[in-house]
């Protein structure tokens, strides 16, 4: 899908930008696992490790002031759209400090200031609210756009297909990517998808659809991008599927029946980290020292998310059935 | 300008026609969407000539796609809308249960207040047109069971209109089930109708000797019952409760304390139903007050049947609701 001879030349700053991004979601990500086995984080946790390309590749060409609506598997999505690491890592060990106080968990990351709009585990959940998102957009005369993430099991909901639907219907402006990483939970696509090649699915409701290689982020940055002028050109939705690949389990409850280690290390030797290191590498713009010392900033930011965490407090128990309906005292 | 309110006769429908038509003149935030509420005018023509007025991006026909359009709804108040989503019936409501309880309902406290839901939900509900099973339940106790909605049951043509314009100012998400039987009933409508109260049950009949707790179109019957057991010297307090979530605990008690006996007539199915809460409520708070047993006089428990003889056979009846009064009343005859 994508070949290095026709790249442009290197953009060295910003693909060690890039690259940077990669590599806090994954260190971040290694430390959930750790923290989940001695059981400070809890509950379900949804591993993005071999995803990174993705939210990152995407995250570029979404404007600060653009939506997101994303999935039960967000860590990757929230930390490239900007929402402060410690935030995310108390909200999954359950402190008030969290960006949700601690109610929502791994699962559910909610963000204001960064239009972040969860964190849904209903599968497929959250693609009408990003129609709905754009519809208030377009009805408010705002150009902005909403990005919506889901997983190839989602594409087996009612939901995708009214949502793609309504979205194209009313020509709104949102970006849906899916993350095509195979398995529905345990079920392969094989087993769940009539037709697999999901980007053709765009066709059936009129909406532009591409599939790119997930796991080369210049190749979906440059998708993102496509996708981009597209719906802000005002010609309705963009579909776009990004084949891609968990390297992890499912959760942390999952002991991977369902696929070989052969497939897992023929995908692992596409690792969207090694991929972008050899070639900032083979094009000098990268050593080994300077991998050290990328390395050594990211695994501070996560030291310091996790000592966030772990000072934060837990939200008074008589706050429990605060925020059931909103607070009346502002009017 | 003297004292008198002017008030006009008009139609449960009309009621909720010029809710929406003030709603939307008045917020230019609010549309209103759902299955035919445009070209073809509301399927209850609630909405008859809106789209004359109001235009298609702001009375906005969708696809048979309750799911989805009721998701756009939730989508579209988080992005500063005020939407109104339209669903045919409470049955058809099942295909968009999952984004009213797993998303509207939830929103706001998983994520810690950041996002609020200001979606109303209008929807038909009841029994009474020969509908049969999938088209005529009375399913709205089943919502007043979620915490993060407040219910609706408006019974008359004020609160048609009025709970309306409550409901948009509420910033979270409501619910409102009107009686598809209510539709043709006249009734008097203040001309210069606004707002009307939603955290209150009213008494529209008082009396000394039971309470009969009811609403939507068995408000009705119920007063109906009252005006029979008159002719006996039965002296029934008839209250509407008007919103089912929350439920007017503080009104319900008071009536109960004032007449000790308490008679729940709902158009649910008893079991699991919103009468069951009602009545585990008044034994919880005012067991003491009573002087029988709270009674229910409730849908039979089978899927709503087609011929009108066996759908009447269903629902609560004047004759039950008069007979159960009765013997709570005079329990030895």
């Amino acid at each position: 899908m994508t070949n290095k001879q026709v790249r442009p030349a290197i953009d060295r700053d910003h693909e060690l930008g890039l690259l940077r991004q990669m590599l806090l979601i994954r260190r971040f990500e290694e430390k959930c696992a750790e923290l989940y086995s001695v059981t400070k984080i809890r509950g379900f946790l949804h591993l993005y490790i071999g995803e990174e390309a993705v939210s990152v590749g995407v995250m570029g060409s979404v404007a600060p002031d653009d939506g997101v609506v994303s999935t039960y598997r967000e860590h990757g999505h929230a930390l490239a759209r900007g929402i402060a690491p410690g935030a995310v890592m108390a909200e999954m060990y359950g402190r008030h400090e969290g960006c949700c106080r601690g109610r929502g968990g791994s699962m559910h990351i909610f963000d204001a200031a960064t239009r972040f709009y969860g964190g849904n585990a209903i599968v497929g959940g959250g693609i009408p609210l990003a129609a709905g998102l754009a519809l208030a957009d377009r009805m408010q005369g705002r150009q902005r756009l909403t990005w919506c993430f889901f997983g190839d099991g989602a594409v087996a909901e009612g939901v995708f297909h009214e949502s793609m639907n309504i979205a194209s219907l009313w020509r709104l402006p949102v970006v849906f990517v899916c993350e095509n990483n195979l398995y529905a939970m345990g079920t392969a696509i094989r087993y769940a998808q009539a037709v697999t090649d999901l980007a053709s699915k765009g066709a059936g409701y009129a909406v532009a659809s591409e599939a790119v290689d997930g796991m080369d982020v210049l190749a979906v940055e440059a998708a993102a991008r496509r996708a981009t002028e597209q719906v802000r050109g005002g010609n309705g939705p963009y579909f776009l599927e990004c084949r891609t690949y968990r390297f992890r389990a499912h959760s942390m409850f999952d002991t991977e029946q369902y696929r070989t280690k052969d497939e897992v290390e023929e995908w692992r030797k596409r690792d969207p980290i090694t991929f972008l290191t050899s070639r900032l590498k083979e094009h000098e713009a990268l050593d080994d020292a300077g991998l050290a010392s990328l390395e050594g900033s990211v695994a501070e930011e996560v030291a310091a998310a996790v000592a966030f965490a772990e000072g934060g407090s837990w939200e008074p128990v008589e706050e429990l059935t605060r925020f059931v309906c909103s607070d009346r005292s502002n009017g | 300008m003297s004292g008198e309110t002017k008030t006009i006769r008009t139609t449960y429908r009309e009621a909720v026609r010029m809710g929406l038509c003030e709603a939307l003149r008045r917020d230019g935030r609010v549309f209103l969407m759902g299955e035919d509420v445009g070209r073809y005018g509301g399927c209850y023509a609630a909405s008859k000539g809106m789209l004359e007025e109001f235009g298609p991006e702001r009375v906005r026909d969708t696809p048979l796609s309750e799911l989805a359009f009721t998701g756009v709804g939730i989508g579209a108040a988080m992005g500063g809308m005020r939407p109104i989503v339209e669903i045919m019936t409470v049955n058809f409501s099942l295909l968009a249960i999952d984004q009213i309880v797993n998303n509207a309902a939830t929103i706001l406290h998983m994520s810690g207040g950041l996002f609020n839901v200001p979606l109303v939900i209008r929807m038909a509900t009841g029994a009474g047109r020969q509908l049969a099973a999938q088209h005529a339940h009375s399913l709205e106790g089943w919502y007043a069971h979620i915490p993060g909605i407040r219910v609706l049951v408006p019974a008359t043509c004020e609160d048609a209109r009025g709970m309306l314009r409550t409901a948009l100012e509420d910033p979270d998400p409501v619910l409102i089930f009107e009686n598809q039987t209510l539709y043709p009933m006249e009734g008097e409508l203040r001309a210069d109708a606004e707002a009307v109260d939603i955290d209150h049950a009213r008494v529209m009949r008082a009396g000394e000797d039971v309470s009969i707790i009811t609403y939507g179109a068995s408000l009705y019957k119920a007063l109906a019952t009252a005006e029979t057991l008159a002719a006996d010297g039965i002296g029934a307090e008839v209250l509407d409760l008007r919103t089912l979530r929350p439920l007017d605990d503080t009104a319900i008690m008071a009536s109960v304390a004032k007449t000790h006996r308490a008679v729940i007539v709902d158009e649910g199915w008893r079991s699991g139903g919103i009468s069951a809460e009602i009545s585990a409520r008044i034994t919880e708070q005012a067991f003491y007050e009573l002087d029988a047993p709270v009674a229910r006089v409730c849908s039979a428990e089978v899927p709503m049947p087609y011929a009108r003889h066996l759908e009447e056979a269903a629902l609560p009846r004047l004759e039950t609701i008069v007979a159960t009064v009765k013997g709570m009343v005079h329990p030895h005859g």
